[in-house]
């Protein structure tokens, strides 16, 4: 219901979103989705992974086996990378937003920088709306909240909106059913 | 005003871009907004918003200490001044100490507030706007023009020449390829940046967080990429809660943009570290620059409320007309003039505030429940105190304040406009009412007013009794107007009385400041109407109907007058407007309209002050229905005609235009009759259609009602 609600609202703004049950099938439309758009080891090709939880108990010899994949996330390797993949806790259904503690730089550097933002997120952590997401987040523990509505978008220019200007063009958000999450 | 503002003026209406662009924009702002709010009682939460950021202006102090405590708790550097010279002084200071070359911003209007960039800049300091708007009218050498789109007065083709000539290259004007070219020109730009510097829409006392908003994505990198982060804070953007952040970002992107969420919010709570492991040096400005002032003064003390959403305007149809740049060079339209009164000077508000037309639209719209159009006429009342009436205004209220001598004047036009007059309109009216405008006729004084006429009419004699405040336009220009209500109320057995002694409302004096005159006024009237015992007092002009139903209150407590108080709310209690009394007889079974014909298409035009503060626009539409007449809705009924009584004649080109629009939007419906409820309107409407010549009728719904009484 909340998934339905969310997905409506996010691709109103032009995410795209997609759910799976698994890691492993998440996992592998992921890697697809990647070579679907080219993704290779020279800059402006390929893609930055940063620490997620996604990540644990995954075998990294086979995603090292992905070329232009990358784990090791600096402001370079980011604002070279075409593809930024993070994890993001919270989903808010009534605005079709997403949530995280971006304290470490890292997490912000793969979402803003890149042209395309992967989102990872535990379908477990999809929220009614902004109230609760606020009584779960204590700012003084989670010293960056970033929340990401859809792509990067302006209408400076007479009032036509152009998506992607300094954040990403594309959001892709993928649920996982069994990722855990905080909730 | 100024020839160099009426200049302006001129310039700005005469910009086929400007207002074609934000014609198009206000229009479909309405509709977008109106869909992002669906599902939310908006009353409901802009009553949280008003109660919550009233609650931080009456706790400015201690508001900033705790925020001050927790943000330094937390790893922060905060200043606090009132002085905006020291808050440029502290951000230079920061920046030598830490050899910054380069400075990038994400959009700040406490920035523009204080000039920053041009001190920054003069320093040595290169400066670099990274909002795309911002950074349009920064390589344009202009100021923003309007506090959410900066850059809405500018086309596509200014912009690209523009950005061709900053990246040396001939750039089309394909929209999304300038955007592009402003990402790639900005990128390497936030990556070499030493310092960013952003503004906080929410800063949160309870925890020392500040709350950032884009949708480019530019303040994330603003905030993440350079190793010092300064954010400048105006104080009235502090809130005691951090839950309360939800109900002002429920608010703010819906009213600013129409959307339900902007794409980015960060809550930022104390330095984050950089990517080369070391702290970010973290500094925020709390700036009063004379809010703490406003917040001690009862009456401004409410325009903290805002959250610079600047939906006063896009709703304003002036603002739509004119653009920002008229208003001066930082915060435009509405709360903008409240705000240069205040942050600037209250004599740089000389002009702007009379742009004003008190139509009401933005009070309606505002989630900081901020009544702008009062804090105009506040501060339209203020500067008149400082510097008094001009001359001629002086006598015209000399007059205005001597019933005899003004009716007998208005009598006198009545005869000596005649030469002039042309049917139902002359194009000039005499005395003071001269200097009137192109695109619209005037109407005749009439022949005989309704006093005269009344005196001379039979009425039957009834048991209940009502008070008529004709109002001098019903009196002297349309009595017929007040004959159909009189003929309305007499079959629903009620008896109209018409204290002689009645005046003009006031409304003149007060929308021009003059509120000793507006006094006078409001007392002979009380005086004259609560003279005889009546279970109503009736007007059919709305903006008498507000005058004695609130504006006589609020004069008073303005000058300072106590002893008509009592007497004042007496009226006040009693006064009720023409539709809405007239519906309630319909309900109560004391009246009957002739309800089975099938008469002609009518349209109703929303008169300001029924619509806005009277909050009535269901009744005429029920009772124009109820008679048999088809309403089909005009676009934009409840905007402003243009008229706002004397602004018609000092502003005729913002006027004309409006009215204009308005006209477009009557004769689309094709209905041959449009109604309502305002005689200031059908004068405006009215004249405007007769120079147009239209075949469409203006009525007063009380005239085309007593035509239908069974």
């Amino acid at each position: 219901m909340m998934y339905e609600q969310f997905k409506t609202r996010a691709e109103g703004v032009s995410a795209e979103v997609c759910r799976f049950s698994t890691k492993n099938e998440a996992l592998v439309w992921l890697l697809e989705f990647l070579r679907r758009e080219r993704i290779a080891g020279a800059p402006q090709a390929n893609a930055l992974w940063a620490e997620c939880s996604f990540l644990d108990g995954m075998d990294r010899d086979t995603l090292n086996e992905q070329t232009g994949l990358k784990f090791e996330v600096t402001r370079e390797a980011a604002s070279q990378a075409r593809f930024g993949i993070s994890q993001m806790e919270w989903a808010l259904a009534d605005t079709g937003s997403l949530a995280q503690n971006s304290t470490a730089i890292e997490q912000r550097l793969v979402s803003s920088l890149p042209t395309i933002h992967i989102a990872l997120v535990p379908t477990s952590g999809i929220l009614p709306d902004m109230p609760s997401l606020l009584s779960r987040v204590n700012p003084k523990e989670n010293a960056y909240i970033a929340m990401i509505t859809g792509p990067s978008r302006t209408a400076d220019i007479e009032r036509v909106l152009t998506i992607g200007v300094h954040g990403p063009e594309r959001l892709v958000i993928i649920f996982v059913d069994d990722l855990g999450g905080k909730n | 005003m100024g020839n160099e503002f009426k200049e302006s003026i001129h310039k700005a209406v005469n910009n086929a871009n400007l207002t074609g662009a934000l014609g198009k924009f206000s229009e479909a702002y309405k509709v977008n907004r109106a869909k992002a709010y669906e599902g939310i009682d908006f009353e409901e939460l802009r009553g949280r918003i008003a109660e919550l950021k009233s609650y931080a202006a009456s706790h400015l102090d201690e508001l900033s200490d705790q925020f001050t405590k927790n943000a330094e708790a937390c790893g922060a550097t905060v200043f606090r001044t009132n002085d905006p010279e020291k808050v440029r002084e502290y951000i230079l200071k920061v920046a030598q100490q830490n050899n910054v070359k380069t400075v990038v911003k994400s959009k700040s209007m406490t920035t523009e507030e204080i000039h920053l960039n041009q001190y920054l800049e003069k320093a040595g300091i290169i400066v670099g706007e990274t909002d795309l708007g911002e950074w349009i009218i920064q390589l344009a050498g202009q100021t923003p023009s309007h506090m959410v789109m900066p850059a809405i007065h500018m086309t596509k083709e200014e912009v690209s020449d523009l950005f061709s000539k900053e990246v040396n290259e001939r750039l089309s004007s394909d929209i999304p390829r300038l955007v592009k070219v402003a990402r790639e020109k900005l990128r390497p730009t936030f990556l070499a940046a030493d310092m960013g510097i952003s503004g906080g829409n929410i800063a949160v006392a309870e925890t020392g967080s500040i709350v950032l908003m884009t949708n480019e994505g530019n303040a994330r990198l603003v905030t993440s990429l350079p190793r010092i982060h300064v954010a400048l804070v105006g104080i009235e953007k502090l809130i005691e809660k951090y839950a309360d952040v939800a109900t002002i970002l429920k608010a703010l992107p819906r009213s600013a943009t129409a959307q339900l969420l902007t794409s980015y919010v960060s809550i930022i709570t104390g330095p984050t570290p950089n990517s080369d492991g070391t702290m970010k040096d973290m500094h925020i400005i709390l700036m009063d620059n004379r809010r703490s002032e406003m917040a001690a003064d009862p009456k401004f003390k409410q325009a903290l409320q805002c959250i610079r959403c600047a939906s006063c305007l896009n709703v304003c149809p002036v603002y739509r007309l004119v653009g920002g740049h008229v208003f001066g060079k930082v915060y435009t339209g509405g709360i903008g003039t409240i705000l240069t009164a205040w942050f600037d000077e209250l004599k740089k508000s000389e002009d702007i505030q009379g742009l004003c037309i008190q139509c009401g639209a933005c009070k309606d719209v505002c989630p900081g429940k901020i009544d702008i159009p009062d804090l105009i006429m506040e501060l339209r009342r203020r500067l008149v105190q400082g510097q008094g009436v001009p001359l001629l205004q002086k006598t015209i209220y000399a007059v205005v304040n001597n019933r005899k001598l003004f009716h007998g004047m208005l009598r006198a036009a009545s005869i000596a406009g005649k030469p002039f007059t042309s049917g139902k309109f002359i194009r000039h009216l005499p005395l003071f009412l001269a200097d009137l405008t192109d695109g619209r006729s005037l109407p005749a004084i009439a022949a005989e007013p309704f006093r005269d006429r009344f005196k001379k009419s039979q009425q039957p004699e009834l048991k209940e009794k009502v008070v008529f405040y004709a109002g001098c336009l019903i009196d002297f220009a349309y009595p017929e107007m007040g004959e159909a209500l009189v003929k309305i109320l007499n079959k629903a057995g009620i008896e109209v009385l018409f204290p002689e002694e009645q005046t003009c409302c006031g409304a003149p004096a007060r929308y021009n400041g003059a509120y000793e005159v507006a006094e006078k006024n409001a007392i002979d009237n009380i005086k004259a109407l609560l003279s005889v015992d009546a279970s109503w007092v009736i007007s059919a002009c709305p903006t008498c109907t507000v005058a004695l139903a609130h504006e006589f209150i609020s004069t008073f407590e303005s000058v300072g007058q106590t002893e008509w108080m009592e007497k004042a709310k007496e009226l006040a209690a009693k006064t009720i407007d023409f539709s809405t009394l007239v519906k309630k007889l319909i309900d109560e079974g004391r009246l009957t309209l002739k309800e089975w014909q099938k008469l002609d298409k009518v349209t109703y035009h929303d008169s300001c002050h029924l619509k806005r503060t009277l909050k009535v626009s269901d009744q005429p539409r029920e009772l124009l229905q109820r008679a048999g007449y088809e309403v089909t809705e005009m676009f934009e009924c409840d905007t402003c005609c243009g008229m706002g009584g004397s602004y018609s004649l000092k502003l005729p080109e913002i006027s004309g235009p409006i009215l204009q629009r308005k006209l477009r939007n009557i004769k689309d419906t094709g209905a041959p009759i449009v109604a309502m409820d305002c005689p200031g309107c059908v004068m405006q409407i009215r004249g405007g259609l007769d120079q147009d010549g239209a075949n469409v009728k203006v009525r007063h719904t009380a005239e085309l009602l007593a035509e239908q009484l069974d």
